[in-house]
């Protein structure tokens, strides 16, 4: 390439130089191997190619897509699509059984676990916990302790329509805040919670009239919670009795919810969520162990 | 750039680089050219009609006798079936060919690459395909010098064909190990097989055209690392192809020699004709002594016994011999060999131990197998009535080939402990009955509840225990029983 000229070569390795030259330093000129430079050219041709084929040069507002049409974000669908095609075999046969045949098909069982896990962890572990564990106001999914029933169709119903989640069919119950519309004084809401305490193994203060918390219970909170505290689970009462309180189980929490009471809402799933996943959901809580 | 820049430059480079030089194998024939041929003949025998023996095992299960099936992960060699899990065998197997090179190279040094590496094999194929269609190594010599005629073109093509056709083979041949064989030859003639097959095809037929047609001995000298390690391996006391000097020395023309022998001055028997070095398919000369290049094959001692009964000197100017065996002549001692000495012996010995545990393991295995998990979240439930439920994920293997059931108990709980599998009915004695179909796995959930008014303490370590409902087989797997409280 350049000038024939002045080729200078250096006496010790016996390689000509490039002529340039710092502090008497002299650059040898070793060229790089000639297979090493053909695979570069390659790479170079094979960047050509791959321009024209596929989606490259990014343009103002587009980019320039390639002729074999390749783009990602559809095979992303198209794999999506084949995944939930690979499932419907299934899912058919989930949508076509009844519960209690699913939780008996060794196979259907498999599949609706698997799916239930997979869609527990999206849609319901941010309240109930991804163990089904639930949380302050969010239930337990593992204990044997249900407001609405552990059947496999209760759950399958909650889980359908919701609880006071606005939809025509939700199961809606309603614990009237006695304290905040003032139903009760604060002397009397203070004695009917003293009483549930009492009755449910907790510390009571001192000095409060129990008899007359007895009195207040059988009027005004029987009629739903039941005579001996053990809730009514067609109206979504808890039992009172119970180890587990959703709200807390301590007498200031008792106090507040008779005060001013908490009403959690679980949405109604059965817009959101194909037959099939809310079938492999009611499975797979069922399957805590606390189902009944 | 200028001239002397060139000549000082390709001065150079012919120091520093050095093109292979091509060796032209010549045919010979003798007792280890026999051994050679055998041991072909049932090593490729084996490989190319392994997949085709068939080995019933009852419905449902394939019927090769040597099969490995990705698909259902399991790999069957006639009465034996391994699964995923007990790809320990395969680790026995290594070792046991590991220390089988060892305990060759101790004996005899490298006739592991000289007899039976696949590499030797299919070299020696090919060099019989090419000896049959080019001719000896005179006419290859010629040929390869010939200008490029249409006769030429006829044997390059022809041999070049069987070439390929033997490494297609290969290639094919390999694939028939990962599918039903005589299925598999009808979808690939019908271009009907999984692509993953033509790909493996297409590999390993191009690595043994290229390898076996090409490489040949460059493959022994400059890839494999076997040459390498076999200097730690060998000792003084194996026997390695020798060019005893001790007896040709000094070496001449027969002429030369036998006019020398005439004048009572020394003469040896090694008449100089190189046969040993032109059958030598590494290209190496034995007379050099023991070189890296040398795979022993012994083809050099059936050439040079070949000469030496026609000239009527005794055979075994070059043998199978020792080091020290030359030095024990020189000083007019007896030859000694020792192959039973302590190195073979502990070789030989692994090799047992390995071979004993693999049966004893293999005789012993168990036909079911259970492995326990412990749920995570949560460790444990607390139940309305005081109880507390533990949740268990329980795998139950069936290796029989047919339907069985299991009866799960666990053991160190307190007595009236629920034990539940979730979708299993059948229960005995309050222990659920899990069927297991053949040769797989079931995952159960298992749900342990303790008993009322019995306080658990924080960890009770418990055993699942499954019992073969008719064979009486049982596995256990150990676990722990958590309950609130602290450690």
């Amino acid at each position: 390439m350049s000038d024939t000229h002045n080729k200078e070569v250096d006496q010790i390795s016996g390689v000509e130089t490039t002529g340039h030259e710092w502090d008497g330093l002299k650059e040898l000129n070793n060229p790089l191997p000639k297979w090493w430079l053909y695979l570069f050219y390659v790479t170079i041709v094979w960047a050509v190619i791959y321009w024209v084929l596929y989606p490259s040069w990014p343009l103002i507002s587009s980019y320039t897509s390639g002729v074999l049409g390749a783009n990602q974000r559809l095979e992303a669908i198209q794999a999506y699509d084949d995944g939930v095609a690979g499932r419907s075999e299934f899912a058919d046969k989930i949508v076509a059984a009844s519960l209690d045949d699913i939780a008996a098909d060794q196979e259907l069982l498999q599949f609706a676990l698997a799916n239930g896990q997979a869609a527990f962890g999206d849609n319901c572990a941010p309240c109930h916990g991804s163990g089904g564990t639930g949380a302050e106001g969010y239930p337990n999914l593992q204990d044997d302790t249900w407001l609405w029933g552990g059947t496999l169709d209760d759950i399958h119903t909650t889980l359908l329509y919701g609880i006071r989640s606005g939809n025509d069919d939700a199961r809606i119950g309603e614990m009237p805040a006695f304290g905040r519309d003032e139903l009760l004084s604060r002397e009397e809401v203070s004695q009917v919670s003293n009483f549930v305490a009492s009755r449910a193994g907790l510390e009571t203060d001192d000095g409060v009239d129990l008899a007359a918390g007895q009195t207040l219970y059988v009027d005004n909170c029987a009629a739903c919670h039941g005579e001996n505290l053990e809730g009514i689970q067609e109206l979504g009462a808890p039992s009172l009795n119970s180890a587990n309180y959703l709200y807390g189980k301590s007498l200031e929490a008792i106090k507040a919810q008779v005060n001013n009471p908490r009403n959690g809402v679980m949405p109604a799933w059965v817009d959101r969520l194909d037959p099939a996943t809310i079938k492999s959901l009611t499975v797979y809580v069922h399957s805590f162990g606390g189902g009944q | 750039m200028s001239t002397d820049t060139e000549t000082q430059e390709g001065a150079q480079s012919e120091d520093w680089f050095a093109s292979a030089k091509k060796i032209y194998p010549m045919a010979t024939h003798g007792l280890f050219r026999r051994i050679k041929w055998t041991l072909l003949f049932i090593t490729l025998g084996i490989y190319y009609f392994l997949p085709f023996i068939r080995y019933d095992r009852g419905p449902n299960a394939p019927d090769q006798a040597v099969l490995i099936d990705m698909e259902a992960k399991r790999a069957y060699f006639f009465f034996i079936e391994i699964w995923p899990q007990e790809v320990y065998y395969l680790t026995g197997l290594l070792i046991i060919a590991a220390v089988a090179l060892f305990l060759m190279n101790a004996v005899a040094g490298r006739i592991w690459c000289g007899y039976l590496c696949p590499q030797t094999v299919w070299t020696d194929l090919f060099l019989w395909v090419e000896r049959k269609v080019e001719g000896d190594r005179r006419e290859r010599i010629a040929l390869d010098k010939d200008p490029w005629t249409f006769g030429k073109v006829r044997k390059r093509a022809t041999k070049h064909f069987f070439w390929l056709m033997i490494a297609w083979w290969t290639g094919g041949a390999w694939v028939l190990y990962f599918n039903d064989a005589p299925t598999l030859v009808w979808q690939l003639l019908t271009f009907q097989a999984p692509m993953v097959a033509y790909i493996w095809i297409a590999i390993l037929t191009t690595t043994t055209y290229l390898l076996a047609g090409f490489m040949r001995e460059q493959v022994c000298i400059y890839m494999c690392p076997w040459p390498r390690i076999q200097a730690a391996l060998t000792d003084e006391k194996a026997l390695n192809v020798t060019y005893r000097w001790d007896r040709g020395e000094p070496r001449g023309s027969l002429k030369q020699n036998k006019k020398l022998a005439a004048e009572g001055l020394p003469a040896g028997d090694c008449i100089d004709c190189y046969q040993c070095f032109q059958v030598c398919p590494t290209g190496v000369d034995i007379r050099k002594g023991m070189q890296l290049d040398c795979i022993q094959c012994g083809l050099c001692i059936d050439a040079c016994d070949n000469i030496m009964t026609k000239i009527g000197k005794p055979t075994g100017l070059i043998a199978y011999d020792t080091d020290e065996n030359i030095e024990r002549r020189i000083e007019g001692k007896e030859p000694v060999y020792e192959i039973v000495r302590v190195r073979t012996v502990i070789y030989a010995a692994i090799i047992a131990l390995v071979g004993a545990i693999m049966l004893f393991t293999l005789l012993n295995r168990d036909f079911s197998d259970i492995s326990v998990l412990h749920d995570r979240n949560p460790v444990f439930v607390e139940q309305s009535d005081g109880t507390v439920r533990n949740g268990y994920t329980v795998r139950l293997a069936n290796k029989r080939r047919h339907d069985r059931s299991f009866m799960l108990h666990v053991e160190g709980m307190p007595p009236n402990t629920l034990v539940e599998a979730v979708g299993v009915e059948a229960t005995f004695a309050g222990r659920p009955i899990v069927s297991v179909g053949p040769d797989t796995t079931r995952e159960v959930r298992v749900l342990v509840t303790s008993p009322p008014w019995v306080k658990m303490p924080h960890s009770t370590p418990v055993t699942f225990r499954i019992t073969e409902s008719v064979m009486g087989e049982v596995v256990t797997a150990n676990d722990t029983f958590k309950a609130p409280g602290t450690p």
